[in-house]
């Protein structure tokens, strides 16, 4: 399958080997859109490295800045103004709802629900409006800069987002009425593409397909960042660890999301929205390791400093690379026919994948 | 060894224990920006990293990372770095393990260890041409089989090699 196969979410390879129907073995083949990033930052300075992550997970592009600039904010030992963090989570918050409902039409598609990719992409243009409104870019927004927030937020724009997030709940039921109880949705999903909690820890997983497998493991919650200790939110949880449950963890994480924005909104401080931050930034010399809960998974970010205005190495640690190794597991004993379905239940991104 | 002041305590028996098993094994211990960190001698990574699931309870590993450092090299020091960057849950503490490693060393593979460090060491590997011994699939993941020469080494240039021209 592949790399030009239109289920495969961009240029991944799968060699697949199949008994009639049944998969026995599936090896991933990935690398066909290596752009070298990583090479590249070392010869950026850090602010300019800050617009490049946009280009990875480009569903989930806000997701990407802000792990950066903490590492980065991290290192320098960097107090950032409330205000300013309380802005990040809405807007990592907004990108979190623009990536499930994106990921929930591409998966409907995939299985054959083809009016739910219809129903999801007209649901996430209003996210991305938003995005668009506040920093000018739909999907590779670059909407943080080390130090806190480019802009702030306007009463117009709190009130569009407020009206957004009140027309979604809505929405989101429609399309639970068109799946979550569809004899062929479901049929398509429970019990597809089984692992087990042990399985997940020892693959690495992370994000909602480790929790849809029964481990309580968000690190919003757990090692909170930018204040996400302030908002009252659940992390769902399920024990199935099939494709069923990634779809209804993820459901519900919309629900959550939903939740933590409006608190933010509610109790936004007044004050600066970025500290100060030298023009020319140089960095103490030293290395971090700094992780966030992006809508695919863990995402985090390596980054030793030399003392210099551009970093001596910066690592990237993507979510979905670290989830597609565990497809091959997750496929034995499926059907080939599910093997997209499966795929589509990983939540993968390309561009995060091959750096 | 150096002393480091480490103001958690649920980290500092993580490195009380690792002290008391293996000594001077642990070759230097930080600990900056609330991250605990050991360097290691490389013969001993697989028993470390193995006390450091078994016992310890660091179940999950996050990521690795490989650094190439530029020259010059201080006194005694080796050009290549692999970082293991290690995680606990319940309990939701990192370390971080360090290896050092000189050009064409080998360090143990510790894909029997944790699995998700089969793609990780595939592309350390790939980047940094350090060879895992004991890796079972042992090639390139994100360059093409056929490329020349390891892309995220320092003196590989930014703009490429010949191996970078398309052969059409």
């Amino acid at each position: 399958m592949g790399p030009q196969h239109p289920s495969t979410h961009g240029v991944l390879r799968l060699k697949v080997s199949v008994d009639n129907e049944l998969v026995l073995k599936i090896e991933p083949v990935v690398g066909y859109l290596h752009r070298g990033m990583e090479k590249l930052w070392e010869s950026l300075t850090y602010a300019q490295v800050v617009p490049m992550t946009d280009r990875l997970d480009y569903i989930a592009a806000v997701s990407n800045n802000l792990a950066f600039v903490l590492a980065v904010e991290k290192l320098m030992g960097l107090e950032i103004p409330k205000r300013a963090q309380y802005i990040r989570v809405i807007l990592a918050e907004i990108q979190r709802l623009a990536s499930h409902l994106a990921w929930l039409g591409f998966m409907a598609n995939d299985i054959g629900a083809i009016s739910v990719l219809l129903f999801g992409f007209e649901d996430r243009e209003d996210f991305l409006d938003i995005l668009e409104i506040y920093a000018g870019g739909r999907l590779t927004v670059h909407g943080l800069r080390i130090g806190g927030v480019p802009y702030d937020l306007d009463e117009a724009l709190i009130a569009l987002i407020r009206k957004s997030l009140d027309d979604l709940p809505k929405k989101i039921k429609d399309i639970e009425t068109l799946l979550t109880k569809n004899r062929i949705w479901r049929h398509r999903t429970e019990g597809i593409g089984l692992i087990s909690a042990a399985e997940a820890i020892e693959y690495g997983l992370t994000g909602p397909a480790l929790r849809a497998s029964g481990v309580a493991w968000d690190i919003r919650k757990d090692i909170p960042y930018s204040s996400y200790q302030d908002f009252d939110f659940e992390v769902p949880v399920l024990r199935g660890g099939d494709v069923y449950d990634r779809y209804l963890v993820r459901l519900e994480e919309i629900r959550q999301s939903t939740r933590i924005i409006r608190q933010a909104l509610d109790k936004l401080p007044a004050g600066e929205i970025m500290a100060k931050v030298p023009r020319v930034l140089k960095i103490p010399a030293g290395e971090v390791f700094h992780s966030i809960e992006a809508p695919k998974g863990e995402l985090g970010f390596y980054v030793r400093s030399n003392g210099t205005d551009k970093p001596e190495r910066v690592k990237m640690k993507s979510p979905s690379f670290i989830n597609l190794q565990s497809l091959p597991l997750m496929c034995r004993g499926n059907l080939f026919s599910d093997i997209v379905g499966i795929l589509g239940s990983l939540d993968i991104v390309l561009g995060e994948i091959d750096k | 060894m150096p002393d480091v002041e480490i103001d958690r305590p649920d980290l500092e028996k993580v490195r009380e224990a690792l002290v008391e098993r293996f000594g001077a094994a642990i070759l230097e211990t930080s600990y900056a920006h609330k991250e605990l960190s050991f360097r290691v001698r490389k013969e001993d990574l697989l028993a470390i990293l193995g006390l450091l699931k078994t016992d310890q309870g660091f179940n999950a590993l996050n990521d690795m990372i490989g650094l190439d450092h530029p020259a010059p090299l201080g006194e005694g020091r080796k050009r290549f770095s692999v970082l293991y960057q290690l995680y606990r849950f319940p309990g939701f503490q990192r370390v971080r393990v360090v290896v050092d490693l000189d050009e064409g060393e080998a360090v143990d593979s510790i894909v029997p260890l944790y699995r998700a460090a089969e793609w990780a060491e595939r592309e350390i590997f790939d980047m940094f041409g350090i060879p895992f011994a004991g890796h079972q699939d042992l090639r390139r993941i994100y360059m093409p089989d056929e490329f020349v020469g390891h892309p995220l080494r320092k003196d590989f240039p930014l703009e490429g090699n010949e191996a970078c021209l398309l052969k059409i």
